[in-house]
């Protein structure tokens, strides 16, 4: 056999191949459908949420640019203030509880325990169950008449006469959200510092045990350290999906009794939707976005950190 | 540490770290305490945590008069089970309309964020050009902007466009938030496929295209399942958007049409509300089983990333 005959079978890329093989092109066409639609349907509606808010805008009409009226009728308007101040102290609430729950559970998860990936796929469940729908859940054990929390600490247990009325005065509704919005936000803290613990080395442990360190000090010195990068993102992501949250406050009071539990989200809901008022409604929501902006850089320098710490490049 | 006393440390090492040497030399007072600390808590949390879904689940099957009369029934359990509240559901309300247009939907969007994901992550991480890191920077940042924020105005886009009370306008708008996270996803998925893999493709003169499709995808396909099944999950569980975009009961998807189509007036009826929590909760539940592994990384390796 001559070696020197023999000619690769390969067809001549034609132009369009080539064109897909020329670099800059290729990153265009990849990076288009979704730089596209987070263009369209993220940053631009960003943009016409900031105009909206310093106009008058009603549903299916064009409003004229009013100002900064919107914002300085909002600051007069007390169910506005009372819902910022309500935002705030449900987010810290609700955090405060779900970490504080959600890391002992992880802790516990951690620990050497039979049936662990079991258990952690049923942990799972509030998470991946919709949400108004298990809200609708709590809002049946809240029913003034028929709930069962009522039934057991009253008719069972004898430790009260009167029905609870959970979502009938402002500060019960309130707890009532906060506790509904723990039980929804501790697997997946629970789940990602679990992740987080889990990439602790044993052997930190054992050096530690050996130098007979308590278990409150391994937690303090090896555990809380080590999970504080993991934690600061976890929390980031907690704290900002619970100052926007939305669909528990709609689905279980709809911000009554009176407007104690309006969120911001659902006021703006509210005033925007419903009521048709779209510019008012917008201003609700950019009032959010400095609060937003303050969590995004956090998130960015928590992240930042960590890889410090980590010592790996920049990639 | 000369307070701690030399039994307590060994106690310590016995329950904790160095269990595996064997239960037997485990003395009776650590494994007290073991129960008390880790075991007791553990179930107060199962039970709490899955409370709700059984009582879910028990109104559904109870019939009225067990519903509301708690002194001559024990509540926590049904003794004539009924079948009604289903079929009440099934048969009375747009039920089924509402599953195959959440389906239709979550089915819709996940392939449009997949689609937009794949290329995108593959440009940031393989093709790796200037600017690629604040590229891959502002697509994260984009999930850290929330819809309760973005629903006002995307109502006025939608509208001009033409979609409002359309599904298409919810397979739009979903990936705003399925795009980011699912791009994140597959960012830390590619960078675990060895480079090496490429390069000889490219050597053996394979087009950048055909690598994606012949090497790059194939080792992928945890990531991809991974993305996938959580893009599902959360299209199939949005609220708000589906609440602000679709008005006609038809269209609706199955989390709000339950909460507005099955609340009349003062009288809510339990029974049915329970049954439609329990069945719009059923298929994402019954499609958590089968991928719970994928779950866990997917949200534990997005944080993580």
């Amino acid at each position: 056999m001559d070696a020197s005959t023999w000619v690769a079978k390969r067809t001549p890329p034609n132009a369009l191949a080539r064109l897909f093989d020329y670099k800059p092109f290729l990153i265009a066409v990849c990076l288009f459908p979704a730089l596209g639609l987070l263009l369209a349907f993220l940053t631009y509606p960003l943009g016409l949420g900031i105009y909206l808010s310093f106009t008058d805008t009603q549903i299916g009409g064009n409003g004229k640019w009013v100002g900064l009226e919107n914002f300085i009728d909002l600051m007069e308007d007390p169910i506005f203030l009372q819902s910022v101040w309500w935002t705030f102290v449900y987010t810290a609430i609700a955090t405060i509880g779900k970490f504080a729950l959600g890391l002992w559970l992880a802790l516990l998860l951690n620990d050497n325990i039979p049936f662990k990936s079991a258990i952690r796929a049923i942990i799972l469940l509030p998470y991946i169950v919709p949400t108004v729908l298990s809200a609708i859940a709590f809002w049946w054990i809240y029913d003034p008449q028929f709930s069962i929390i009522s039934y057991v600490v009253v008719d069972q247990l004898g430790l009260r006469d009167k029905y609870y009325d959970f979502l009938g005065e402002p500060w019960p509704a309130r707890w009532s959200l906060i506790v509904a919005n723990i039980w929804r936000g501790i697997p997946f803290v629970a789940i990602t510092l679990l992740a987080g613990l889990q990439t602790i080395s044993p052997s930190l442990y054992e050096a530690a045990m050996l130098d007979g360190a308590s278990p409150w000090q391994r937690f303090r010195r090896i555990t809380a350290p080590l999970l504080m990068p993991i934690l600061a993102i976890v929390m980031t992501f907690s704290v900002l999906f619970t100052f926007t949250d939305f669909q528990l406050v709609y689905a279980i009071t709809r911000g009554g009794p009176i407007n104690a539990t309006h969120l911001m989200a659902t006021l703006a809901f509210q005033r925007g939707i419903p009521a048709g008022q779209l510019g008012e409604g917008a201003a609700i929501a950019v009032a959010m976005i400095p609060f937003l902006v303050f969590a995004t850089l956090f998130s960015y320098y928590a992240l930042g950190n960590r890889k410090w710490q980590q010592g790996s490049d920049n990639d | 540490m000369s307070s701690v006393s030399g039994k307590r440390v060994d106690s310590e090492v016995q329950g904790g770290v160095t269990e595996a040497e064997g239960p037997q030399l485990m003395s009776w007072d650590s494994k007290t305490r073991r129960f008390v600390v880790v075991y007791i808590p553990l179930v107060i949390f199962l039970i709490v945590l899955l409370f709700p879904f059984y009582w879910m689940g028990v109104t559904t099957f109870k019939p009225d008069n067990e519903l509301l009369d708690f002194k001559n029934n024990n509540p926590f359990w049904v003794t004539s089970p009924t079948l009604a509240n289903i079929k009440k559901l099934l048969f009375d309300t747009d039920y089924g309309h509402w599953l195959v247009t959440t389906m239709f939907v979550a089915i819709g969007s996940t392939f449009l964020s997949i689609f937009a994901s794949v290329l995108a992550a593959y440009a940031i991480q393989r093709l790796r050009f200037k600017g690629s890191d604040y590229v891959g920077l502002a697509i994260y940042a984009a999930y850290l902007v929330p819809p309760s924020i973005l629903f006002i105005p995307l109502a006025q886009v939608v509208f001009q466009l033409g979609l409002y009370d359309t599904s298409f306008a919810l397979i739009l708008t979903y990936p705003t938030f399925l795009v980011p996270f699912c791009t994140w996803l597959l960012i830390g998925y590619f960078k675990s496929i060895p480079y090496e893999l490429e390069e000889c493709a490219l050597i053996d003169g394979a087009s950048r295209l055909q690598i994606l499709r012949r090497i790059t995808l194939p080792l992928a396909v945890p990531g991809l399942i991974s993305a996938g099944i959580f893009a599902f999950t959360l299209s199939w569980n949005e609220f708000i958007y589906a609440l602000a975009f679709i008005s006609s009961t038809e269209n609706k998807t199955v989390p709000v049409a339950i909460l507005t189509e099955l609340v009349s007036g003062d009288v809510y009826h339990w029974g049915a509300l329970m049954a439609g929590a329990l069945l719009g909760s059923l298929p994402v539940a019954i499609f958590y089983m089968f991928f719970v592994e994928y779950y866990v990384s997917s949200l534990t390796g997005a944080v993580k990333e």
